[in-house]
């Protein structure tokens, strides 16, 4: 078996809603363990490229590959080892936050024990595990929805705009997580229009415009020494604070890796 | 296996949480009983005789109601795409979703069965029958619900669209169940287990074709 250096591959890639072309023609490669920063303005395609490499849009021509899949033919393998985040929160308003991170763990074949040390990682107060997810605040509830993403621990992360609606210290419990992810080989890519949590490790820059690229950067530091300037001074006591938790607990937090499998496929 | 157990258990711990079921669902049609018997204003004979029929139509309304909210509960939160995401077959969706249907379903029939015993005066004269029929009757409304409230929801305009796309497909179901509760209810000499055999047979034809036509159609609803 082949291994898989190259975690999105997209040639001419067009995707339209009716008539309406939200991709003109998207070439880009992305390599594995990389952090790509997708940037624009509103309606420049950048959620749709998202959801395009999540498997969730269809091609309307081009070509497309995502971890060796064909988006074309074998969208359902992409799924199954994807992780998002969108503008909606993708968990149950009428569950806890416990019952919605069990509920994914065990659907996703996932061990539940992963959710408290998931739900500790992002900083969100026990006394909030067993609320029902409609009372929590929005900082709140994206804290939650991205460690749902921490349970899953997919291959490719795609995240849509994962900073809006959190403080700074939910900012850079975001920023920590993502490193942790691209140094333990996932691939990540976030679309932001304002910035995002440890932006600084960001790979490359990929500006969209009109539904294509329209300009792009490299990150002239390496990764892991921007996220450690970028978030050391921010994270230093908040770190600490989670790492005392988690012994105190006997719950270490897993590493976050990429090892999502289709449970059930 | 366990996929689809896991989400008819979200599902109905929601419903339990949220209560509509218990305060929208079985209040609904509690009241259309009462007022279909109020509508014929018929002696009580009649109304006895009337009330396989009257019973599942009270029955149906009910499911179109319990058939939206099932939707609703996926629609929000972008958590169709939560679910296409998380690797399950869809023809195990359509299971999950059609088994808390049947639960919250079969659990409304018992309670209108009871409405029907109390106000049109019927008789069980054949418990088996009855049940059996029910049972049958409610797979099959249950997965053309789920089917069809896929198949709405990817229009936008799922809320009358619904009623509309349903109660024709309900009718075969309607039919058969009725005739086989006249039976069952002593109001009809006719032949019940017949009846339920075609209801069976209508009611896996949805089950299957439903849990083949989801994934294209959870598809195109996003």
């Amino acid at each position: 078996m082949h291994e898989v250096t190259t975690a999105i591959r997209l040639r001419d890639a067009v995707c339209c809603y009716g008539s309406y072309p939200a991709l003109t023609g998207v070439n880009l490669q992305v390599g594995v363990g990389e952090l790509v920063l997708l940037q624009g303005a509103n309606g420049a395609g950048k959620t749709t490229l998202l959801r395009l490499c999540a498997g969730l849009a269809a091609l309307t021509s081009g070509e497309g590959e995502v971890l060796g899949c064909d988006l074309a033919r074998e969208s359902r393998r992409v799924r199954s080892q994807v992780g998002m985040t969108a503008h909606h929160t993708m968990l149950y308003e009428d569950l806890s936050v416990a019952e919605n991170l069990e509920f994914w763990a065990r659907l996703w074949g996932t061990p539940s024990d992963q959710t408290p040390a998931a739900l500790r990682r992002l900083e969100v107060n026990e006394d909030l595990w067993n609320v029902r997810f409609r009372r929590l605040s929005a900082g709140q509830r994206k804290r939650v929805s991205v460690a749902l993403l921490a349970v899953r621990r997919p291959r490719l992360w795609l995240l849509d705009e994962p900073g809006a609606g959190l403080d700074a210290r939910g900012r850079d419990a975001v920023g920590r997580l993502l490193l942790e992810a691209q140094n333990s080989g996932a691939t990540i890519l976030v679309a932001s229009h304002e910035g995002f949590p440890a932006q600084g490790a960001a790979t490359r820059t990929i500006h969209l415009a009109g539904g294509a690229v329209s300009r792009e950067a490299s990150a002239e530091t390496p990764p892991v020494s921007a996220l450690q300037s970028s978030t050391s001074s921010a994270s230093s006591t908040s770190s600490a604070d989670a790492a005392a938790s988690d012994a105190a607990t006997g719950e270490s937090a897993a590493p976050v890796g990429a090892s999502a499998s289709a449970s059930d496929a | 296996m366990r996929s689809v157990l896991l989400i008819a258990a979200k599902d109905l711990r929601i419903e339990l949480r949220s209560r509509v079921f218990l305060y929208q669902i079985v209040p609904f049609a509690a009241t259309t009983l009462i007022l279909l018997g109020f509508a014929l204003d018929a002696d009580r004979a009649s109304l006895r005789n009337f009330s396989p029929g009257l019973y599942w139509v009270t029955v149906l309304l009910a499911a179109l109601l319990t058939a939206q909210r099932s939707i609703s509960i996926e629609r929000s939160g972008g958590l169709t795409d939560a679910m296409r995401l998380s690797g399950v077959a869809p023809p195990k969706i359509f299971a999950g979703k059609s088994l808390a249907l049947f639960v919250y379903l079969m659990v409304l029939e018992l309670l209108m069965l009871a409405g029907v015993a109390i106000l049109y005066e019927a008789d069980l004269v054949d418990v088996g029958l009855a049940v059996a029929t029910a049972a049958a009757a409610t797979v099959g409304i249950a997965g053309a619900g789920t089917l069809y409230g896929v198949l709405a929801g990817g229009s936008g305009v799922r809320e009358t669209l619904l009623p509309i796309l349903l109660l024709p497909v309900f009718a075969p179901v309607l039919i058969a169940a009725t005739r086989a509760f006249g039976d069952a209810l002593g109001t009809s000499a006719v032949n019940g287990w017949g009846w339920f055999g075609v209801g069976a047979i209508c009611s896996a034809v949805y089950a299957l074709g439903g849990g083949l036509a989801y994934g294209p159609l959870l598809e195109t609803e996003s």
